[in-house]
């Protein structure tokens, strides 16, 4: 029982922290983050500059040998171990470095083409992917089909050994500034449901590709629309056989929720220290009874994730492999980032209306919270994947099995 | 890195699971609820056979030498076969509280018969209605004797002696070692919650006893805490046991034509008892953790593991009965002895709104919570 590295792991770590150290400013505490260290230039948005910071970030580690580091080294990896690839994480962690573009290419595109792929699709996009010179986004909902994913209507139809697609995509992160997509269609609709769909990857300039941005409540826009209209995508795009793309999602939906970590925004410490100060009936919030009961809640909760992050990383050091058991994190960490939220703006009382420094980031946490509770799995379809695939209870009876496509309703009916 | 417990500590935990599966536990904890013995006599022999009464005492003292690592693997499993012994008295609090003690004569004459299972101990502690603050301690300790009332103590009509907080003086509490078949004892049976746990008030009048300190109360609360780690382990084998309990049901149980299991309703009610588990296992570990290194963290960690594995026992009990169904309501099915032995754990050792308040003022304490 102990959190100490092995004498692989420390030579490691210390290898990875004095890399770190020398190209990159260590955080002065926990809830320090990067800043642009130039104004950007005039015109340019908050975002395309975090993005050209996020980029030279990522080429530098590149260059270095430490981006993708599990990657195989043919296509820009380091064949680094899981625990190395935890141990990269926990170091850069301390760092103030810019990031958040090359998640879903390099953790969900990326594995998939490395399984379907041909080996010069991967030695052309991979290292690519890895430096952060190509981001990729992920083609999958639709209006009709969240939850449902096996529910899309996008139609793909070959002609020769090429296919035209057209439809719609919704909540597709990121597109406004990727130049590749995993996209999955659907190619038979006589088929049943999970029977008819095909996989393809391609080129986000492609001619008919339309992205419009989806103002979310928070006022942000992360998420677009994309329309497809009679875009040509070669056959040579297909990742696994005609019909087989819901095993391909699966795989890339396995690495979607591995990746969906912590809800980032408030936390145990933003309430502890908002009860501490705030006035309560004459005293502070943290002196009263039932404060100090919602504060040891959240602590046991934030507590038993990382100690349940600990005995995860503990299962690689040891050489086995972490199971499903990770889908716990999203569902109590999204629930008490809102809870907290709503809280802290309740101990605030009326002030907790009004837009200041110490009010945004209850705010921006509680409008924040629903789309995380949503995004990467809703809490029931994690709660599901708890069940079934944790404790083997057997999945719902469904009424559209083996039955053709085009025959179930789907989407919205009123 | 090993954030978990070694390879001969699971073996040591599964041994301990078999013994408990072979004598079918869980029917004899239905055997003294319903019947006239304090206890199990015939199961605590066969534990205490197994030397797990002589866990964490050293070899010197006559026990076996290992720790409290081995300790939390026997909890979690005399929790999830909610075992009806006086083990957490006698070994959690008693033993734990002499090993703790300086005092070289009480733990050359008290140890070796602990470790032998030829004594039982407990620690008598509550006053009244409520678990005593520093304040709140009334039992008198005078000239070696000691005057007062203690309440519903954990086998305290089972015990040969208690450990009893009484105030020395100067409003110093101290710790002593009393002899439950002394003059001026007398012990009241309760009819409790819980009969497969056995209860009773104990009064002392003049009695004789044995300071092991006089200003005792910071080691009274890390006795407390120390064993907050391993109560909060039986807690989480009981909540396992219930959770399982649930599925296995679920999976069996047939309604509308269909396993209940295959209902959302009853896969997240499912899910939900395996969160709040996961949450307080993880917990436990690093209360482990703590307990074994003697860590700083200590209060923190303890604290924290002992709510989550209440709320994780309370949950996983009330939902498995609900997931039966009416069935589950009976005094036929188990499904209320693990929902009693939650209640009773929450209990004993102090409530769960004080342990959240306890967590928080170690909170505040160390300045740095997360």
């Amino acid at each position: 029982m102990d959190f100490n590295d092995t004498k692989d792991e420390a030579k490691f770590r210390d290898e990875v922290s004095s890399w770190l150290s020398a190209n990159a400013d260590k955080k002065e505490h926990a809830k320090d983050i990067y800043r642009p260290a130039e104004m950007s230039s005039e015109g340019e948005s908050g975002e395309s500059s975090a993005l050209r910071d996020a980029k030279t970030w990522q080429a530098k580690k590149y260059d270095a040998g430490w981006a993708c580091l599990h990657w195989p080294k043919d296509y820009g990896g380091r064949d680094a171990t899981p625990m190395e690839r935890v141990i990269w994480g926990q170091e850069e962690s301390k760092f103030k470095v810019p990031g958040g573009f090359f998640e879903i290419g390099q953790g969900m595109a990326g594995p998939v083409l490395m399984l379907y792929a041909t080996e010069e699709q991967k030695k052309r996009h991979l290292p690519p992917m890895a430096k952060g010179e190509e981001i990729w986004c992920q083609l999958f909902s639709e209006p009709g089909a969240g939850s449902d994913l096996a529910g899309i209507k996008t139609k793909a139809e070959l002609d020769g050994d090429t296919w035209t697609i057209n439809g719609q995509k919704v909540w597709t992160s990121g597109a406004h500034y990727s130049d590749y997509g995993i996209i999955v269609t659907r190619s038979d609709f006589s088929a049943p449901k999970h029977k008819g769909l095909t996989y393809f990857f391609l080129d986000m300039k492609s001619p008919g590709v339309e992205v419009r941005p989806i103002k979310q409540i928070t006022g942000g826009a992360n998420f677009n629309e994309v329309y497809f209209t009679d875009v040509k995508i070669p056959d040579s795009q297909r990742l696994g056989e005609i019909g087989d793309g819901w095993k391909v999602s699966l795989t890339t939906l396995m690495n979607e929720r591995l990746a969906v970590g912590d809800a980032s925004g408030v936390d145990f410490q933003e309430i502890f220290e908002l009860a501490k100060d705030q006035d309560f009936n004459g005293d502070t919030a943290i002196s009263n009874g039932a404060v100090r009961e919602k504060l040891a809640d959240w602590y046991c909760e934030q507590s038993g994730l990382k100690y349940t992050k600990m005995r995860n990383i503990s299962a690689l050091s040891q050489g086995s492999t972490p199971g499903p058991e990770a889908s716990i994190t999203k569902i109590v960490s999204a629930n008490k980032l809102q809870d907290i939220a709503n809280y802290g703006m309740d101990l605030m009382d009326n002030a907790s209306i009004a837009r200041d420094d110490e009010t945004a980031i209850f705010q921006g946490s509680l409008l924040g919270a629903p789309l995380i509770r949503i995004a990467g799995g809703t809490d029931e379809v994690l709660k599901n994947i708890i069940a079934e695939q944790v404790l083997g209870m057997p999945q719902d009876i469904r009424v559209d099995k083996n039955v053709p496509f085009n025959e179930i309703p789907t989407g919205s009916k009123n | 890195m090993n954030f978990n417990f070694s390879e001969d500590q699971l073996l040591m935990k599964e041994e301990v699971k078999k013994l408990l599966d072979k004598e079918n536990s869980v029917k004899r904890n239905r055997n003294i609820l319903e019947g006239e013995e304090k206890f199990d006599k015939e199961l605590w022999d066969q534990l205490v056979q197994m030397g797990l009464t002589a866990t964490t005492i050293p070899e010197e003292y006559g026990g076996i030498g290992m720790g409290f690592l081995e300790l939390c693997v026997i909890a979690e499993e005399l929790g999830r076969g909610i075992a009806p012994v006086p083990f957490s008295s006698s070994v959690y609090l008693a033993t734990t509280a002499i090993l703790n003690s300086s005092n070289e004569d009480v733990k050359k004459e008290f140890l070796p018969k602990l470790a032998g299972g030829e004594i039982i101990g407990t620690f008598a502690h509550s006053e009244k209605t409520t678990f005593p603050s520093e304040s709140g301690i009334s039992v008198t300790a005078k000239s070696g004797k000691i005057t007062g009332k203690k309440v519903a103590v954990p086998d305290g009509d089972i015990a040969n002696f208690a450990l009893v907080s009484a105030t020395s003086g100067k409003n110093k509490i101290g710790l002593y070692l009393v002899d439950l078949s002394a003059d001026g004892v007398e012990i009241d049976s309760l009819e409790t919650f819980d009969p497969s746990r056995s209860h009773a008030d104990i009064s002392f009048k003049n009695t004789p006893a044995q300071e092991l300190s006089a200003d005792a109360w910071e080691d009274i609360e890390k006795l407390l805490d120390q064993s907050a780690v391993l109560f909060a382990f039986e807690q989480v084998g009981g909540a396992e046991a219930a959770m399982n309990q649930a599925k296995d049901y679920a999976m069996g149980r047939y309604a509308f034509g269909r396993a209940i299991a295959s209902f959302q309703a009853i896969k997240h009610k499912v899910a939900d008892m395996y969160i709040s588990l996961q949450l307080a296992r993880s917990n436990c570990y690093y209360g482990a953790w703590a307990l074994t290194n003697d860590a700083p963290e200590l209060p923190t960690a303890a604290a924290t593991a002992r709510v989550s594995a209440t709320k994780a026992f309370y949950e996983c009990s009330k939902e498995n009965i609900q997931t039966h169904g009416g069935m589950g309501a009976t005094w036929e099915f188990d499904c209320h002895l693990f929902y009693r032995r939650a209640r009773l754990l929450s209990s004993n050792i102090g409530s769960q709104g004080i342990w959240k308040d306890k967590l928080i003022t170690s909170l505040e304490k160390s300045n740095s919570p997360t």
